[in-house]
């Protein structure tokens, strides 16, 4: 029996252009749906859709949606709230701002519950429902306010309103995102209980692969507005039939499997540039001529799978390559941390960051620093470019120990040890042009003339793979992945040994993550820079890193090289970072 | 999908002994308010006398000599240094002793203890500065309210714009325009507060309908446009969306989960607006004539009658900053992540 | 090119439209008034008190003098010093702001307390104390409105300031050892002006207010200067007998603020930044 069936969908901006086109699906009560796209999809705008929701400019323009018997299309506004909430629900996806900061929670889930189903008994069906989703059900509980939970049992709260009037379906849209990755695998294994225990018909939503994997019995893969691939979902992660599901396999770092990341060449267009047939074609490997002509089908394969690519058959088959990482011989080391103790003060109180915290790294050598939010490992990196002063310890360069702050250290020091930051958005001057940005630093630090520097950009451009028309555009005219590029560039631009990369993909979708770590590794090999790298993610250690740092608390608590230890984690802590880790290898 | 760098970690130190949040918010702010209003005695006090120009010429005017500037120096102490008459000042004033007027000296030739002057003229200021206050709340919310929940509709268009001349209008103009068209040309109401002596503002309301409109015109619509521009950000949030997405009927989205929010900075708003009000006061009462503390601070300070003009503002500056903490504990109080911090 | 495109898009909007017109006129009729003005104003050239007609057209004031021909000459003190007065608060506002934003020290919470002190004062107040205490000096009148913004421009600024310096741009700056004024001019003030330039107009336009409102109750210009606040509580008097003195002045103030209003709230929307928001000194 389905409780929810989509029929050729199609949404447009109320200026006429097709935002999302031609979805269909049905799910069966108790069934999940993982619905996967990087940013610019359309998945959330579809999933809204499906409530009848859409936002300001949007509009639906063809099709139908039926749940649980009710259509959803053509219905009064009045009409669907009273469907919302009641018989499907939606999981919004950062509970801290979609939570009412001034509403206490169990006021929150019970302000549901009333409008739907008046003359129930709230405070016992509130209380049950925060049992249900593993909340403490005390009333003391339920009159917090949501900022004096954790993110965890925020995302919670927001499944508990969900599920208060016992729905149908329930529409989440990345709710684990932002979430740390044990608090994440918690909430998956939740998530999946009450699917069996209410027979919920689940839409989930994610950029994230691997998370999907876990959860969805099927698998939808949209990319610009159109759904490219749809079908059960082991079969589909293992053999991919469209090239854009399997370039994104290919992209996707897993910390179960150390391999070599390949990108998708070029980059997702907007809504108002889409070329008229298939809209992948522009970054396909198998494009041919027919494939710019007209839209392609959604042709059915084989068991349930449906796949829009007329050349679906080329696709070729997912190999991984899997990464040699050996030992390196013991050099002398390029940079040597040394009991490093670093602390915030805030509101008068002192915040340790790290402590204690001891590493080498080798000329040429990637060391992965590893933590989840919190752990201290920005800070380091912080130290490291004395963008901090520690509390105690040295950093040092070449065995010499440098200055706390980088305008007291030496030319020399400060054109060697080179930082990229993690945010694109923030981390070029938006009021300078590209070529600007990047001969400063040659300027500044190699004593440069604005010719000579100018006449380097061009090479540099090339060097991260931009092209060199790129230099005479303001940041706001690039794409995230192009202005972390841009970022690398500059920080290239010093001729530096050491390149400190501080989350630079978290920001990223993966498919311009991956091109983003592919320039890491070559970097890393032609020129021979060491790379220390800072992320929370264990799927990039494994793709790139030699070495492995793991941070806990703002200590080191295991170090060694990147295979044996996420193979063999020692330390309880890295223990359950790894097995929290989500991974697609054995969905496979 | 970004990964916040948090402040980390393990706190170093014990945290201090717990005490209500509230109180200590109190006694922080009180304390913040008396430093504050010490340092502006100094700011007023040397606006006044350090300042060239002189009390004693500005009091004798165009008949002064040598000799009786002398006198009158003598006779208000101008001679002594300038910190040790602000200490006489100010201890006396925070004793209650508001000094006594130069200008009423010069005209009776009797010390006039400020405080017996200020009374019945504070009294009146109260009362319109009460009136306006108690229409202005539930004015601008009401409009506010309504004008975001219609915004880009020609209501909303029509409150903005009208609300946009409003603001630009000074006090003096809107009342004398008023003065024209309402007493001058219509005849309806007095254009000037006169008020015969014994009698009080009560015993002729009518006298302050003008005012109250003359200030109520800009106040209340820069109120609107502020506590509008908050109820929208509110509507625009995400957990709006959701509550919509939840089924809720939109009177209960606005009403239940958005007015909340927008109360705390919608209460720092009108507060902000009383500073204005404390100015608008001052012209408005000039331009009625009507008899109040404002009128009275504008004769002074053409009279250059500093002792009064330092005791009225005073006064001014503490009823000021009082309402300024007086909000702030509001805000705190409908703020929950305000109110329940540590 | 776009970039200027861009930001003369206010002038695209309705209101804005109206806005930039009317203020041009305006000024076109203080800067050309003095020259096709009938009469000296400051001349006695008729019977006090005539309504107009009979050769005056907007009549004559309580001295005999011709209306318009003071009117005419009455706009240029008014433009001028809020002109001066919010343009000296902007540079003091700036660098105040731009110092305690960007540095860790002390400085920061010293120079913000005595902020919060101003602040602390109703401007008019403090208009008055320094009335009463400098007297009607012109340059006093300017530099305590100026003194007005100050505050809220610093803080303004400093909050900018502060949302700008942990932007990786600028750590990157710091990370190679670039000087402060050039992290300050090369980084940090391209990146803050903007914001903080959203409100001039309205802060232009609190200081026309906050002048005139002084020059009214008498304690800014003195007589006999011709200045259009100054001719409404001169005037007020005789308004039963001759009301175009008065109103003619109000109507011109009024048209020069919600000219001046409007540009500046069209201004501030294009740049996402509502005057709404912001506090206004008066």
């Amino acid at each position: 029996m389905n409780v929810l069936s989509v029929d050729r969908l199609r949404l447009e901006l109320v200026s006429g252009e097709t935002v999302v086109d031609d979805v269909s699906f049905e799910l069966a009560a108790g069934e999940a749906l993982g619905l996967v796209g990087e940013s610019g999809s359309g998945k959330t705008t579809t999933a809204l859709a499906l409530l009848g929701y859409c936002r300001p400019g949007v509009r639906v323009a063809a099709g139908t949606i039926e749940v649980a018997g009710e259509r959803v299309t053509g219905r009064s506004e009045t009409d669907l709230r009273r469907l919302r909430g009641r018989v499907i629900s939606y999981v919004p996806q950062d509970p801290a701002s979609a939570l009412n900061p001034s509403v206490r929670v169990g006021e929150q889930v019970a302000g549901v519950l009333e409008r739907h189903i008046p003359s129930s008994d709230v405070d016992r069906v509130v209380a049950e429902t925060f049992a249900l989703v593993q909340l403490p059900s005390s009333s003391e509980f339920r009159r917090r306010f949501p900022h004096q939970l954790s993110g965890g049992q925020q995302q919670r709260v927001a499944i508990a309103a969900a599920l208060v009037c016992r729905p149908k379906v329930v529409v989440m849209d990345e709710p684990t995102t932002g979430l740390d990755v044990v608090t994440q695998a918690n909430l998956l294994e939740q998530i999946a209980v009450l699917r069996e225990e209410l027979q919920l018909a689940i839409v989930y939503v994610s950029h994230d692969l691997a998370v999907v994997a876990s959860l969805a019995d099927r698998i939808m893969v949209m990319y610009a507005g159109s759904v490219v691939e749809d079908g059960p979902a082991a079969p589909l992660l293992a053999r991919p039939t469209h090239p854009y599901t399997f370039g994104l396999l290919a992209a996707v770092p897993d910390p179960a499997e150390p391999r070599t990341l390949r990108s998708i060449p070029g980059v997702a267009l907007g809504v108002d540039e889409r070329p008229s047939g298939c809209c992948f074609a522009p970054r396909c490997p198998q494009r041919i001529s027919a494939c710019t002509e007209a839209v392609p089908p959604l042709l059915s394969v084989d068991d349930g799978r449906r796949v829009r690519c007329i050349e679906w058959r080329r696709t070729p088959a997912l190999v991984a390559e899997l990464r040699q990482v050996a030992a390196r011989e013991r050099a002398a080391p390029l940079l040597a941390v040394d009991g490093l103790r670093a602390e915030h003060a805030e509101r008068g109180r002192r915040l340790v960051a790290a402590s204690s915290v001891s590493f080498e790294v080798a000329p040429g050598e990637c060391v992965a620093l590893v933590g989840e939010s919190g752990s201290g490992k920005t800070t380091i990196a912080r130290c490291i470019a004395g963008l901090h002063e520690p509390a105690a310890g040295r950093v040092l360069l070449d065995g010499t120990p440098l200055a706390s702050r980088a305008a007291s250290r030496s030319r020399d020091a400060r054109q060697r040890i080179q930082i990229v930051f993690q945010n694109p958005y923030d981390s070029l001057n938006p009021r300078h042009r590209v070529v600007d940005s990047i001969a400063r630093p040659m300027r500044v630090l190699r004593g440069l003339s604005r010719r000579e520097a100018a006449a380097e950009v061009a090479a540099l451009l090339e060097r991260v793979r931009l092209p060199a028309k790129l230099a005479q555009r303001f940041p706001s005219e690039l794409s995230g992945g192009e202005r972390q590029r841009v970022a690398i560039a500059r920080a290239l631009a010093t001729k530096p040994d050491l390149l400190v990369c501080d989350e630079i993909t978290s920001a990223l979708d993966v498919s311009v993550q991956a091109a983003v770590l592919e320039l890491l590794a070559e970097l890393q090999i032609e020129l021979g820079l060491a790379l220390l790298l800072i992320t929370h993610d264990l799927g990039v250690v494994a793709s790139v890193a030699d070495r492995v740092l793991v941070l806990e608390r703002g200590v080191v608590c295991e170090h060694g090289l990147v295979v044996p230890l996420l193979s063999h984690p020692e330390h309880e802590y890295t223990r359950r970072l790894v097995a929290a880790a989500p991974t697609l290898v054995a969905r496979r | 999908m970004t990964e916040v760098a948090a402040p980390d970690l393990a706190v170093v130190d014990a945290p201090r002994r717990r005490r209500h949040p509230l109180a200590g918010f109190l006694v922080r702010r009180a304390a913040a308010a008396v430093a504050t209003l010490f340092v502006v005695s100094i700011l007023l006090f040397a606006g006044t006398n350090v300042l060239p120009g002189d009390v004693a010429s500005a009091v004798l005017g165009r008949d002064s000599t040598p000799a009786g500037l002398a006198e009158i120096r003598k006779e208000l102490h101008l001679n002594r240094p300038t910190a040790e008459r602000y200490w006489d000042w100010l201890s006396g004033f925070v004793r209650g002793d508001l000094g006594s007027s130069v200008a009423g000296q010069a005209v009776s030739g009797e010390p006039t203890p400020i405080s017996g002057l200020i009374g019945e003229r504070a009294k009146n200021t109260a009362v319109l500065a009460l009136c306006t206050v108690l229409l202005l709340v539930p004015l601008s919310i009401a409009f506010g309210v309504y004008s975001a929940t219609r915004a880009g509709r020609p209501v909303d268009h029509a409150i903005t714009t009208f609300s946009l001349g409003a603001i630009s209008l000074p006090e003096f103009v809107t009342g004398t325009l008023l003065i024209l068209l309402v007493a001058q040309w219509l005849g309806w109401l007095p254009g000037v507060s006169l008020i015969s002596i014994g009698d009080t503002v009560f015993t002729h309301p009518s006298i302050l309908v003008l005012p109250v409109l003359t200030l109520l015109a800009a106040s209340l619509a820069q109120t609107i446009r502020m506590v509008r521009a908050g109820m929208l950000e509110v509507l625009r949030s995400e957990y709006i969306e959701w509550a919509r997405l939840s089924g809720h009927r939109e009177r209960d989205v606005v009403l239940r989960y958005a007015l909340r929010n927008a109360l705390g900075p919608t209460v720092q708003v009108i507060a902000l607006n009383v500073q204005w009000l404390v100015g608008g006061i001052v012209v408005t009462e000039y331009v009625f004539g009507y008899p109040g503390l404002g009128q009275a601070l504008v004769q002074a300070v053409s009279a250059r009658d500093v002792p009064y003009v330092l005791s009225v503002g005073m006064l001014i500056a503490i009823v000021y900053i009082s309402l300024n903490v007086l909000a702030d504990l509001l805000v705190v109080l409908l703020v929950p992540k305000l109110r329940t911090a540590q | 090119m776009t970039a200027i495109a861009a930001r003369m898009r206010f002038a695209r909007t309705g209101s804005g439209r109206v806005g930039v017109t009317a203020t041009l006129l305006l000024l076109a009729l203080i800067l050309i008034g003095p020259l096709v003005a009938p009469h000296d104003p400051a001349a006695i050239v008729g019977i006090p008190l005539q309504r107009p007609g009979s050769g005056f057209l907007l009549g004559t004031d309580g001295l005999g003098r011709d209306v318009l021909s003071r009117v005419l000459w009455g706009g240029r003190s008014i433009i001028a010093l809020s002109v001066v007065a919010t343009g000296l608060a902007y540079l003091v506002g700036l660098a105040i702001g731009l110092v305690a934003g960007y540095t860790r020290s002390l400085l920061d919470p010293v120079l913000m307390r005595a902020m919060d002190v101003l602040l602390a004062v109703p401007p008019l107040l403090f208009l008055l104390v320094l009335a009463t205490g400098a007297g009607h000096s012109v340059v006093v009148l300017v530099l305590g409105v100026a003194t007005v913004h100050v505050p809220s421009i610093a803080r303004i600024v400093r909050a900018a300031t502060q949302s700008v310096v942990v932007r990786g741009y600028v750590e990157a700056a710091v990370a190679r050892g670039e000087r402060t004024h050039s992290i300050l001019a090369r980084e940090i003030l391209p990146n803050v002006l903007g914001t903080v330039l959203a409100d001039a107009g309205i802060r232009l336009t609190g200081s026309i207010l906050i002048l005139a409102s002084v020059n009214f109750l008498g304690l800014g210009l003195q007589p006999p200067r011709a200045d259009w606040a100054l001719m409404i509580s001169e005037n007020r008097g005789g308004i039963t007998l001759q009301p175009w003195a008065v109103a003619a002045p109000a109507l011109l103030i009024a048209f020069l603020t919600v000219a001046v209003n409007l540009v500046a709230d069209a201004i501030a929307r294009s740049l996402g930044t509502s005057l709404d928001r912001r506090r206004i000194a008066r």
